[in-house]
């Protein structure tokens, strides 16, 4: 986002980290494209939640005359954008995939309708707000540094009110989902969660990484780290196999950028038939172990 | 030795879905008259008490809180109807005089002009309109949508639309019907209950309107309870249906006979086309064919993509896309078929349900449309006397209206039409002909028919000639479905009732039948014999199986397709 | 306990969903359904309902006067009451403007609880709890896959890109449940049926005191400039299994050269 910024010219591009223990982190927003990182480092801002939050960065727009407040997409980010546009009176977008400055006015590339549209989207007023997707910009690293600051937060009653009981800490095993360039998942479509089995065989004939839907995290048929969606990772391998997925919005939007997608489901009618390269109506039952036979005869 | 589909019935019979209440009396929905059919003929009959009952205030009093009911299958009124449409306004008018006009409801105006042609695999010869087929002072439509309409007129009536409510059982008790028992929701694939189970109830009525159009689930079940069937066989057709947006505006109705269909009698294949413009950029085209059909490798889904690239059809699609696809059957017996009364104990029949369909001249839902009106007088006045509509005959006066009406009448006029269509299109056509110019009384013997399924099955080399599916002109069953906005569960339990290990030439006549892609055939065993998987998720309720010795039952409700063009 | 259920009508899932090239506006002319996450959230406050053994719950939505039908729904599936704030002043409301008017209607009812569903299948916002909280000045607690209450305070779990927080706040709160968090009653016959007789009210936007140049396109602060097709994707291919579909997949694959 930082480099985004930069690469506008529309202004200076300031770096905001609000939280605790975090001032090692304004160094290196720095080196990319922040004339300057203000860090607000409390321990009542430890907890990743979204309300203090509102009231740092609030509090910084308002002092510095920030005309423009930009986000990554992720749970914590959407609830920080929100309550801040509620807060300043601001417009938000979100879904954003680009930027552009012309003549100054920023318009917002924003995907629609389950990808079916790409919208054009403004600002009528500033502060102006936008959540990001997700890689949707590559970071660049600039020579000149800039200054980082450090500021005192006054947080509100009610930005106080809930409190972090206990913080998530996934326990990461087996290879990293997004560091894979092939990836099988599987979803409600497997039946049971033996039968992840056929997707881990398949994805060791493919070489890759297993992945599951939030489906059957939450039913507990595999460990978190290895959600793909919305609240889960976001990733963009060269192959992904979707075995049992219909292929829900908030599955969609951590593996539609993948390069190629296989899709094998039951239902002709799921939705994963719409964005899949290549469709099979079928049963994984069936298909998965003489899938994993042939590549495997084809290896060896 | 030919395989007969009706040597292997399904496990199912009509009987078994009547039943008595089962919820204690205080826990039944009582209801003053229950229909059954959010269509035409539920709705027309549903809108006429409404009218009635304003009227009559003191009526309306006894039926309590509900005095008019309508339950539907499928997510809304309009989900699961598809049909041509050119209708007779008569019946519409009838039910709207003095409120509103045809241009007061969802319709693509009259029709203009028409054209009919004979087909051939590369020419298309225009023929004069028989006179059935003449369709001046018509008015084309979309019966899904004028399903919404209609739904919206009966509430704004005072009557109760229940979508997503599939009415699994007749409740008959002390000899009359009582009602009807809804189906249960959430329940897994072997029938368990899930954690959302919700059961089904027992709606109990004074006066059931069975309304529930081509293959009733419960219409079947009240023929055989109260002894109704007619003297002839009900049998049935298949239509397939595309809407498509287009870029030129088709200007006149077009009918077609001939090809794709084989015209010598021994393969059975009796139908045609239906092309109708719907306002200056949809078109509406089916391909409707008789379920008397032999050749296991007959489907309608393919014969209705090989229809398209005739050059005739071609013209009038280009540069178009599909839009809206769905099937649905026609009931096609006809004036022999109906049942001997429309009427038992507590219980009327209405609208395609009842037979009432005109196959020479494509017509229906204006006498579905004039039956529930009739069934919606005929209730009131047993109702407005305060007797017990329960009471044997005290609904007679609806069959008296209806066989004197021009309902009846129509049919008896056409009686043996489709019938001779048996012997070959040829001489039937010359027949049927001969028929309309002496008002159905030449030639003069009565023809009988045979069931649907106990027609004996042929193989030739059929699907040969099906075009392969380019996903612009011509397309596949799947991405059909699709289209037709199926949402079906599929963990639901299977709602379809056949044989699982039969013949494989019945195997594979089910799955060319079906336009869903519902059935699939395994290996032949030693014993010729096949196992037939079913996908009962796909099925858009079309009803063609249980004419070809399966049985189609209602899903749990607001299963199926989601029709709002067809 | 009262419990307010925010929910929304949206196109039904098998409409064509379109943006309306003249109005630039999302083409609301098709069936509409309630939206399905919102389900969730009635699902889950009828439980908590049941659970504290009485109170109220109560669906509040904007939209346009044909919404009611959608809010049936959720009376049918057991809600009390249904509140749409319904006026042409409204359209073309962004987030910003939804949520003042929403925060009113909120203030008006002063529930304990104020619920969301997950995100609005429409325009996949997933945001306006927050602005709606920051109203209302109470916590909010986004993606609560379990919620619990005790007293005078929730505990809801989140799932983040992290894995499950825990956190709890006071209430009044407002809470946006995840999907996966129930999974929504069917409406029983006698609850449809029903429906139509509970309160349903409509107010306008005099009715809550709110501002007409506050709301709607002139009280929005976000606008759309232009719509474009996303660039195409390769020719999707379907197939149906008929035993060689493993075969035909190690073809792609092939052919792709991805293997």
């Amino acid at each position: 986002m930082l480099s985004k910024a930069a690469s506008l010219g529309a202004g200076d591009v300031t770096g905001v980290i609000v939280g605790s223990g975090v001032e090692g982190l304004a160094a290196q927003a720095a080196t990319y494209g922040a004339a300057t990182v203000y860090v607000a480092d409390d321990s009542s801002l430890e907890a990743p939640l979204p309300q203090p939050r509102i009231d740092a960065v609030a509090q910084l727009v308002a002092d510095k005359g920030i005309e423009t407040v930009l986000f990554g997409q992720s749970i914590l980010a959407a609830d920080i954008a929100s309550g801040l546009a509620a807060r300043l009176d601001a417009g938000l977008n979100w879904q954003l995939t680009d930027l552009t400055s012309d003549g100054g006015n920023l318009i917002g590339r924003q995907s629609a309708l389950g990808d079916s549209v790409l919208v054009d989207v403004g600002w009528t007023s500033t502060p102006r707000i936008g959540l990001f997707r997700a890689g949707a910009f590559d970071p660049t690293e600039q020579p000149a540094a800039g200054t980082v600051e450090t500021f005192e937060v006054q947080l509100q009653e009610h930005s106080l009110a809930a409190e972090m009981v206990e913080q998530a800490h996934a326990e990461e095993s087996g290879p990293s989902i997004e560091d894979a360039d092939v990836i099988v998942a599987g979803g409600r479509g497997l039946g049971e969660p033996e039968k992840f089995a056929l997707v881990e065989d398949l994805a060791r004939a493919l070489g890759g990484a297993v992945a599951a839907t939030r489906a059957v995290v939450d039913a507990g048929w595999y460990p978190y780290s290895a959600q793909v969606g919305q609240t889960g990772k976001s990733v963009s391998p060269a192959l992904y196999v979707a075995c049992g997925i219909s292929g829900a919005i908030q599955h969609k939007v951590g593996m539609q950028s993948s390069k190629t997608i296989v899709a094998i489901n039951k239902d002709p009618n799921a939705p994963i038939f719409e964005f899949a390269d290549l469709g099979v109506v079928g049963d994984l039952h069936q298909i998965l172990p003489k899938l994993t036979a042939a590549l495997q005869a084809r290896k060896s | 030795m030919r395989v007969r589909p009706s040597d292997h019935p399904a496990p199912f019979a009509p009987l078994d879905v009547i039943a008595a209440p089962t919820d204690p009396a205080d826990e039944r929905i009582e209801v003053g008259v229950l229909i059954v059919g959010a269509g035409p003929a539920g709705l027309a009959c549903a809108i006429r008490l409404g009218q009635l009952l304003e009227e009559s205030p003191e009526t309306a009093e006894r039926l309590g809180e509900v005095p008019v009911a309508v339950v539907e299958k499928g997510k809304s009124p309009g989900s699961h109807l598809l049909s041509g449409a050119v209708v007779n306004p008569r019946a519409l008018r009838r039910l709207f005089k003095g409120r509103l006009t045809m241009k007061d409801l969802p319709s693509y105006g009259e029709v203009h002009g028409e054209a009919v042609y004979l087909l051939t695999k590369g020419a298309a010869l225009r023929i004069p309109p028989p006179p059935t087929m003449r369709n001046h002072g018509n008015w084309v439509l979309s019966v899904s949508q004028l399903a919404r309409f209609l739904a919206e007129q009966a509430e704004a009536g005072g009557a109760a639309v229940l979508p997503e409510t599939d009415a699994q059982k007749l409740l008959v008790s002390d000899g009359r019907v009582q009602g009807i028992r809804t189906g249960d929701k959430g329940r897994g694939r072997d029938g368990q209950e899930l954690g959302t189970f919700e059961p089904g109830s027992d709606i109990v009525a004074r006066v059931t309107v069975l309304a529930e159009g081509t293959q009733g689930h419960l219409t079947g079940a009240a023929l055989a309870r109260f002894g109704l069937e007619g003297g002839q066989p009900q049998i049935w057709a298949l239509g397939v249906k595309e809407v498509w947006k287009v870029a030129k505006p088709l200007r006149h109705i077009v009918h077609t006979m001939g090809w794709p269909l084989r015209k010598r009698a021994k393969y059975g294949e009796f139908g045609g086309s239906f092309i109708y413009p719907m306002g200056s950029d949809l078109v509406s085209l089916g391909f409707v064919a008789g379920l008397e059909y032999r050749d296991v490798e007959f489907s309608v889904h393919d014969v209705l993509q090989e229809f398209k690239t005739h050059r005739l059809v071609r013209k009038i699609l280009r540069d178009g896309e599909r839009v809206a696809w769905g099937a649905k059957t026609i009931t096609e017996g006809g004036f022999h078929a109906l049942p001997r009364r429309f009427h038992a104990p507590g219980l009327l029949l209405a609208g395609e349900s009842a037979g009432l369909v005109n196959v020479p001249t494509l017509k229906g839902i204006h006498y579905a449309i004039e039956s529930g009106i009739m069934a919606a007088e005929a209730a009131f006045r047993s109702l407005q006397r305060g007797e017990s509509p329960g009471r044997a005959g005290a609904l007679g006066s609806y069959d008296e209206e209806l066989r004197a009406s021009y309902v009846v009448g129509d049919l008896h006029q056409v009686r043996n039409m489709r019938q001779v269509f048996d012997k070959g299109f040829f001489l039937g056509g010359a027949l049927a002909s001969a028929m309309t110019v002496t008002k159905g009384n030449l030639p003069p013997k009565e023809f009988t028919i045979e069931p649907n399924a106990q027609r004996s099955l042929i193989r030739t080399d059929r699907a040969a000639s099906y075009p392969a599916a380019d996903g612009k002109l011509t397309f596949d069953k799947l991405s059909s479905v699709f289209l037709s906005g199926n949402r079906t569960r599929d963990d639901q339990p299977n709602h379809i009732r056949i044989q699982r290990r039969v013949p494989r030439d019945l195997a594979d006549l089910w799955v060319n039948m079906c336009p869903a892609h519902v059935y699939e055939a395994g290996a032949t065993d030693g014993d010729g014999m096949v196992h037939v998987e079913v996908n009962p998720s796909n099925c858009v309720q079309c009803g063609a199986i249980s004419a070809k010795a399966g049985r189609l039952t209602p899903p749990e409700g607001g299963s199926g397709p989601e029709y709002t063009l067809t | 306990m009262k419990i307010a259920v925010c929910v929304k009508e949206v196109p039904d899932a098998t409409a064509h969903k379109r943006i309306d090239p003249g109005t630039k506006r999302l083409d609301r002319s098709g069936e509409g359904a309630l939206n399905a996450f919102d389900a969730n959230a009635v699902e889950e406050a009828l439980r908590l309902k049941a659970a504290t053994g009485d109170g109220e719950v109560v669906v509040v939505s904007m939209g346009p006067e044909r919404a009611l039908n959608s809010l049936r729904k959720a009376l049918a599936m057991g809600a009390d009451r249904a509140v749409l704030v319904c006026d042409e002043g409204a359209a073309g409301s962004d987030l910003l403007a939804t949520s003042r008017v929403l925060a009113k209607a909120l203030d008006r009812e002063q529930p304990d609880l104020v619920l969301f569903g997950q995100q609005s299948s429409d325009s996949d916002g997933a945001v306006l709890w927050a602005a709606v909280a920051e109203r209302l000045r109470r916590p909010v607690i986004s993606q609560v896959a379990e919620l619990t209450l005790d007293g005078g305070s929730l505990t809801g779990k989140r799932q983040t890109e992290f894995g499950y927080d825990v956190i709890r706040a006071p209430l009044p709160a407002v809470v946006a449940v995840a999907d996966s968090i129930n999974e929504p009653r069917y409406p029983s016959l006698k609850g449809i049926m029903g429906a139509k007789s509970k309160p349903q009210e409509t107010l306008s936007l005099a009715d809550l005191g709110v501002e007409a140049s506050s709301v709607g396109a002139e009280g929005s602060r976000t606008e759309v400039l232009g719509l474009s097709d996303p660039p195409p994707r390769g020719d999707t291919r379907k197939i149906e299994d008929d035993g060689s579909a493993a075969d035909q997949i190690v073809a792609f694959l092939t052919e792709k050269r991805l293997i």
